[in-house]
């Protein structure tokens, strides 16, 4: 093994997010890891209530330890350990080293406050420009996510944008103190199909010309697909599958990333073709399942799957080294049990 | 081509059709009105519907001018209320610089007569005097002065100190939220004329200690309010996303909260005015308030207790009315601004 030169900007291990409620401990994430580079995407995928949310907020350190809350693990961001920084110094982080694109442009907006202070109020706390200077950088800044006319712009209030400039302009606010990792929180769940792929392609066009790391979090696949370098598939808190972007969804290995797959509309199928939904519903994360979380619902689970939690273990390519990574006792892809994926009892 | 199709307008809602009635039916209201506040023909009773009935008809009148002017329906009621707020704010603001009569100086009024009978406009006692010979009109606009500086006070330290406490009690929550609920739940818990008089007991009868003591009684609703919007607001999206940029909590409650609640606040704040104002006259009619001879509307209304009203019915009208238009002009635009900014309707 050798280490790369330069460390990933991202480092997230064995990540743990566990809230203290009144039904019980409820474990939103649960042993996650992973790694990103400069310039590379990562898409973190799975349906409502899998917990890439509270992921994406545990990694930025918007959620971190406290009365009802414990996080362990470690999320190291340009080598800062996010959640051993005091809160003062982990504020200082946020703005030029990580920033936050939100779901919902309609509530990440004050309505009460102009595109132009949202802007320039980030750039002269963190940047210490004058007013001037941060103008001039606002307009720059909304001509970059592709807003017409941004010196007008920079007056009006929220209101008076549509859905799509106004993601625009979340975009544009998160950008402000140029961030080296970038996390979309299902940045197009809230608007419609056609404004999605514009945004999803600003995104895009965005991480390539400023070198940034972006975390993709959506439950759309197909935004996901064509957009991310590597993917991370979800289930209860639990990464079941990751590697990169093409062969996960060209050959899925876990039921779980393939019955994902197949339940989107496709319209080579003729008409009235019955959709392959997923039966029953995610676990309760205060009382998850024993073995493998997706066993009651998965139609290749065998006797031993819920005895035991399957580990996310390798996965040998015909290269040897895929990066290819995936948790289950019995992959698609596969007729044998991989080795290593069991608990030493 | 299609020629835009002329709108009908029914033919007796047409602009001189309104602007002639109208002046009509103002015209004839107010000379109903007049009369009926002149004559002593009819009984009290009677004279005073006739008086409402003429008030009445002169304000619709108004209204069918107005709508003919404008060339659609205004809000007729809440513009003279309007008008009325602005003269006796005006009025109550450049007291000491108007031509007034004697308000406050007794020893002065000895050479006056007393129980003068109002003169109308131009005479030396344009509204009357009182039983110390001084001048109701003076003592009814420095009254005004009194009366609306300590409600302005009050509410101003009310919204000021409850707009805060509540703030900060909903965006923090946890311990410091408890305690505040407890300390406004036992602060409405007490009646709040027992709790005036007994403060009246306590503090001297000056403007500020009466502002100081009214203020008590609208922090708790403020705070209610104020805590209230702060916790649906901190809810949102946005305050997420600012703290997520970097934002400490100062800046937080300051650049992101307080925009937010300052506007139901402030609507509260202005129906408060009204209320203030009429607690401000029962203070002083009970004499706990402002002391005699400095006037204010409610000392005033005092001074016909024990059959001084039968015989001089101005000098408890002239007070009265004041009262009466200025709570109710708030009040119209209490309403108006709880309409405009309602939280609810705010949802961007």
């Amino acid at each position: 093994m050798t280490t790369p030169s330069v460390p990933d900007l991202l480092e997230v291990t064995d990540l743990r997010t566990v809230f203290h409620t009144a039904r019980g401990d409820v474990r939103a994430v649960d042993g996650v890891s992973f790694r990103l580079a400069a310039g590379e995407t990562l898409g973190l995928v799975g349906e409502s209530g899998s917990g890439k949310s509270v992921l994406g907020r545990t990694v930025m350190g918007l959620i971190s330890s406290g009365p009802t809350t414990t996080v362990t693990g470690s999320v190291r961001i340009g080598g800062h350990d996010v959640h051993a920084l005091k809160p003062s110094a982990r504020r200082r982080l946020w703005g030029p080293e990580v920033a936050m694109v939100f779901q919902d442009p309609m509530t990440s907006l004050n309505p009460v406050k102009r595109v132009g202070t949202h802007l320039t109020e980030t750039l002269r706390r963190h940047l210490h420009c004058s007013r001037t200077e941060a103008t001039e950088r606002a307009v720059d800044l909304l001509r970059q996510v592709g807003i017409p006319e941004p010196a007008r712009r920079l007056r009006q209030y929220p209101h008076e944008l549509s859905g799509g400039m106004r993601q625009r302009v979340v975009i544009a606010t998160a950008l402000a103190c140029d961030p080296r990792l970038l996390i979309a929180d299902e940045p197009t769940t809230a608007l419609d199909v056609t404004v999605q792929k514009q945004i999803l392609d600003l995104l895009g066009s965005l991480v390539a010309e400023r070198d940034m790391a972006m975390l993709l979090v959506s439950h759309d696949l197909g935004a996901v697909a064509g957009r991310t370098d590597r993917v991370q598939v979800m289930y209860a808190g639990r990464t079941v599958e990751s590697g990169a972007t093409r062969p996960v969804f060209a050959a899925p290995e876990h039921p779980y990333t393939e019955a994902l797959l197949a339940s989107i509309p496709n319209l080579a199928h003729p008409p009235h073709t019955v959709l392959r939904a997923i039966e029953g519903n995610p676990p309760d994360m205060a009382r998850p399942p024993l073995g493998c979380r997706f066993a009651p619902r998965c139609g290749r689970a065998a006797a031993g799957c819920t005895d035991e939690l399957p580990l996310l273990v390798g996965v040998p390519g015909s290269a040897g080294v895929t990066g290819r990574e995936v948790a289950c006792h019995h992959p698609v892809g596969l007729s044998a049990p991989l080795e290593g994926n069991r608990h030493g009892r | 081509m299609l020629a835009p199709e002329p709108i009908a307008v029914r033919r007796r809602d047409t602009r001189p059709v309104l602007l002639l009635t109208g002046a009509l039916l103002l015209a004839l209201g107010l000379a109903v009105a007049g009369w009926a506040a002149g004559t002593t023909v009819l009984v009290t009773l009677v004279r005073m519907l006739v008086l409402v009935a003429g008030i009445l008809a002169a304000i619709a009148g108004l209204g069918r001018v107005a709508r003919g002017v404008r060339g659609k329906p205004v809000d007729v009621v809440f513009w003279l209320g309007m008008t009325w707020l602005v003269l006796i704010l005006g009025a109550a603001a450049l007291a000491p610089l108007l031509p007034l009569g004697n308000a406050d100086d007794s020893v002065a009024g000895l050479t006056s007569p007393i129980f003068a009978a109002p003169g109308g406009i131009g005479a030396e006692h344009p509204l009357g005097t009182n039983n110390y010979g001084l001048d109701v009109l003076a003592r009814a606009v420095f009254g005004a002065r009194t009366s609306i500086l300590v409600a302005l006070m009050a509410v101003l330290i009310g919204t000021t100190v409850g707009g805060l406490v509540g703030m900060v009690s909903g965006f923090v929550r946890g311990t410091t939220d408890r305690i505040v609920g407890i300390l406004s739940n036992a602060l409405l818990a007490v009646p709040p004329l027992i709790l005036l008089i007994a403060l009246g007991t306590v503090l001297d009868p000056s403007i500020r200690s009466i502002a100081f003591a009214l203020s008590l009684l609208t922090i708790p609703s403020m705070v209610r309010l104020a805590r209230a919007n702060t916790i649906t607001v901190a809810e949102r999206e946005f305050v997420l996303a600012a703290r997520a940029l970097g934002a400490g909590r100062v800046r937080l409650l300051l650049r992101e909260v307080l925009p937010n609640v300052v506007l139901p606040v402030l609507s509260l704040a202005v129906v408060m005015i009204s209320v203030l104002v009429v607690a401000e006259a029962s203070l002083s009619f009970l004499g706990i308030g402002i002391e005699q001879p400095a006037p204010t509307w409610g000392n005033m209304i005092a001074e016909g207790q024990g059959g001084v009203m039968e015989d001089h019915p101005y000098i408890v009208v002239v007070p009265g009315i004041c009262l009466f238009l200025t709570v109710f002009s708030f009040n119209l635009l209490g309403e108006k601004a709880q309409k405009r900014w309602d939280p609810r309707a705010a949802k961007l």
